[in-house]
Formats: C-alpha cells, sequence, structure tokens
C-alpha cells in the first residue's frame, strides 16, 4: 500500500485548488507561516539556549519554559493552520520530496519529544535536572528543529 | 555615479554572477537567512513581548534586555550578511522590486524605533523595571516593533514574486514606486 492516492485525495481539495488558482493566497499565506516560525523560533532558542547555560543563567529555567509556553503552542498552531493549506496546495510534489518527508519526521520525533522529555525537564524543580542532562536534551531538541527548518525551506527549491 | 549603475555594475561582477547561476549557494544562503530569522527575531518578539507586557513578567526589563539583546545582535549580523548576499546575487531586479524597496524603509522605521526607546524612555528603566506592566510609552514601543518585523517578514516574502516587475502591464503608480522609467516594456505593443 502506498499514500499516494491520500497525496492526489490532498492535491484535489477544494482549498488545495483555490490556493493554487490565486497568485496572492500561497504567498501570503507562507508569510504568516514565516511570522510564526520566529515565534516558535524565539521560544524555542530561549528556553534551550537557557538548558545549555547561554541567556538568562540566574532565572530557574522551569518560570522561563512555563512564560515561553503558551508562545510556542500560539506558534505552533499558526504553524499548523498556515502548513496545512499550503500542503494541500501542493500535496503530489511534497510526495516526492525528500525534503518533505525529511521535515516531517523531524516535526514528529520532535513534537514527541516537547511534550514527553524535553517538557519533563523543563518544568522539573531546579537541582532535579544535571546539567548534562539539561544540555543534551537542549542539543536533541534544537537539532530536530534544525532538521524540520531546513526541511522546510528545501520542500521549496525541490 | 547612481544607485542603478552601481547595482548594474555589482551584477557584473563575477561573485554576483556565481551566487546567481549556482544550483545550492543561493538556496543555501537563504536558508541561513531565514534560520537566522528565529534568533533574531525570535528574541527580538521575547523582548518585545515583555515590554507589551504578556510574558515573562517576573523578569525585570533590563535583565531580559541585556541577556537577549547580545544574541539579538549576532542573528542580527548575520541576517545582514546573509541578506547582503542574496541582494548581490540578484541587485538590479532588487533595485526595481517594490517589496525590496518597502522592506528597506520599513528596516529604517524598526530602527529608528530602537533608537527612539534606547535613547528616550529605556534611560529610565529603574523605575519601571519590575513593572508587570510598563508604562504606556513602553508598550507601544513594544507593539510598534512586533508590527514592524511581521511587516518586514512579510515584504521580505514578497520580494520572491514578480508581480510588480518593471515590463509587466501595471499602473503607472507601480511604474514609478519600481523606479521602472528606462526599462523596456516587453509586453508593448508597437
Amino acid at each position: 500500500m502506498t499514500l499516494l492516492p491520500f497525496f492526489e485525495w490532498c492535491e484535489n481539495t477544494a482549498i488545495g485548488e483555490a490556493i493554487r488558482n490565486s497568485v496572492w493566497l500561497f504567498p501570503i499565506i507562507e508569510a504568516f507561516h514565516l511570522v510564526a516560525l520566529a515565534l516558535i523560533g524565539g521560544a524555542v532558542l530561549l528556553v534551550n539556549m537557557r538548558l545549555l547555560g547561554l541567556v538568562l543563567g540566574g532565572r530557574p529555567v522551569s518560570e522561563l519554559a512555563r512564560d515561553a509556553h503558551p508562545w510556542f503552542v500560539g506558534g505552533l498552531l499558526v504553524m499548523f493552520a498556515s502548513g496545512v493549506p499550503l500542503f494541500l496546495s501542493e500535496s503530489i510534489k511534497c510526495y516526492y520530496s525528500v525534503a518533505f518527508w525529511v521535515k516531517m519526521s523531524a516535526l514528529f520525533l520532535v513534537l514527541v519529544f516537547t511534550f514527553t522529555v524535553h517538557g519533563r525537564v523543563t518544568l522539573a524543580d531546579e537541582g532535579r535536572v544535571g546539567p548534562v542532562q539539561g544540555k543534551l536534551v537542549a542539543v536533541v531538541s534544537l537539532v530536530l528543529w534544525a532538521a524540520v527548518g531546513w526541511g522546510g525551506r528545501w520542500i521549496g527549491f525541490s | 555615479m547612481s544607485l542603478l549603475t552601481l547595482c548594474e555594475w555589482l551584477e557584473s561582477t563575477r561573485w554576483s554572477i556565481a551566487l546567481h547561476e549556482s544550483v545550492y549557494a543561493y538556496a543555501i544562503v537563504e536558508s541561513i537567512h531565514v534560520w537566522a530569522l528565529c534568533l533574531f527575531v525570535g528574541f527580538a518578539a521575547m523582548l518585545d513581548l515583555r515590554l507589551v507586557g504578556v510574558t515573562f513578567r517576573r523578569v525585570p526589563v533590563s535583565e531580559l534586555a541585556s541577556r537577549l539583546l547580545p544574541w539579538t545582535r549576532v542573528g542580527f549580523t548575520v541576517m545582514v550578511v546573509s541578506g547582503i548576499l542574496l541582494f548581490y546575487a540578484i541587485p538590479v531586479r532588487s533595485y526595481h522590486n517594490v517589496f525590496f524597496r518597502l522592506k528597506l524603509v520599513l528596516l529604517v522605521l524598526a530602527g529608528l524605533n530602537v533608537w527612539l526607546f534606547h535613547t528616550g524612555i529605556y534611560r529610565r528603566v529603574a523605575t519601571w523595571d519590575l513593572d508587570v506592566r510598563p508604562p504606556r510609552q513602553v508598550r507601544i514601543a513594544g507593539a510598534l516593533s512586533l508590527l514592524l518585523w511581521v511587516a518586514i517578514i512579510f515584504s521580505g516574502r514578497m520580494i520572491a514574486y514578480n508581480w510588480f516587475d518593471c515590463g509587466r502591464p501595471q499602473s503607472d503608480l507601480m511604474n514609478v514606486l519600481a523606479e521602472c522609467g528606462s526599462v523596456v516594456d516587453p509586453y508593448a505593443v508597437p
């Protein structure tokens, strides 16, 4: 069994067709996708760079993580709300794009990681997480997010 | 020498042609531009949101600013260097591109906002450093900055499109804004 029929169905949806037939829709939706990227990027970098000891050393990780969380989730929602229509407009191209599959695999992994291991480490009380453990978690998160970003940008070049 | 002739000269240089014609170089520089966006606009947005008074409320503004700004500057430097390279790859088209022009104007406004903030109310930060909801003037500066960066991202994204390129059948206003005067219209009926 292959996923191709599903991708074909996606491409034929009314939303996909409307975006393909419009000059403005794709770029406008993509610009929203970019704005949300900046928001997510800011929240993710802030918390991970704190775990790495690069910013705001005097502040508890859990406090920063709690403050950043709603912006991360908000950014993620805009990412999905803009990313899904973009995908619907060129599903078959995505199906054959290696970058798309890299992005989706990395996205799946990083979301699972963020809402399990990463979340537990960042919200844990100070002192319960070893410094090495925290840094390792930050590096894994950053590498996965970088793969998501790289894959995303490269879909456009494929 | 006019700016346009400077752009024309830039476009004829070897490295401009190399960047423009390379399969990967342009894409890689553009990816770096997008990555640096996370660091630069992302951190700027976190600070702006604090100025507006909606997040990191227990962190003093001066602490957040002093810790985030060095990284914001790193992001800004990468943004400018990669941005200049992207411009250098297609100088003449960028010169005539209305979104590129709009982006430059918005960048100047954003810079002005930063300068006014730092030389103005931020000098008295000690008096409102711990405010969960900073003074009105501070909140306006933060909100203005957020709005400008969103507009800059939008105009930057739109540079890639040729909707208002010179030579297209379009209104005189657009031709003036893009300074198309000397460009021959390939669609013109002789």
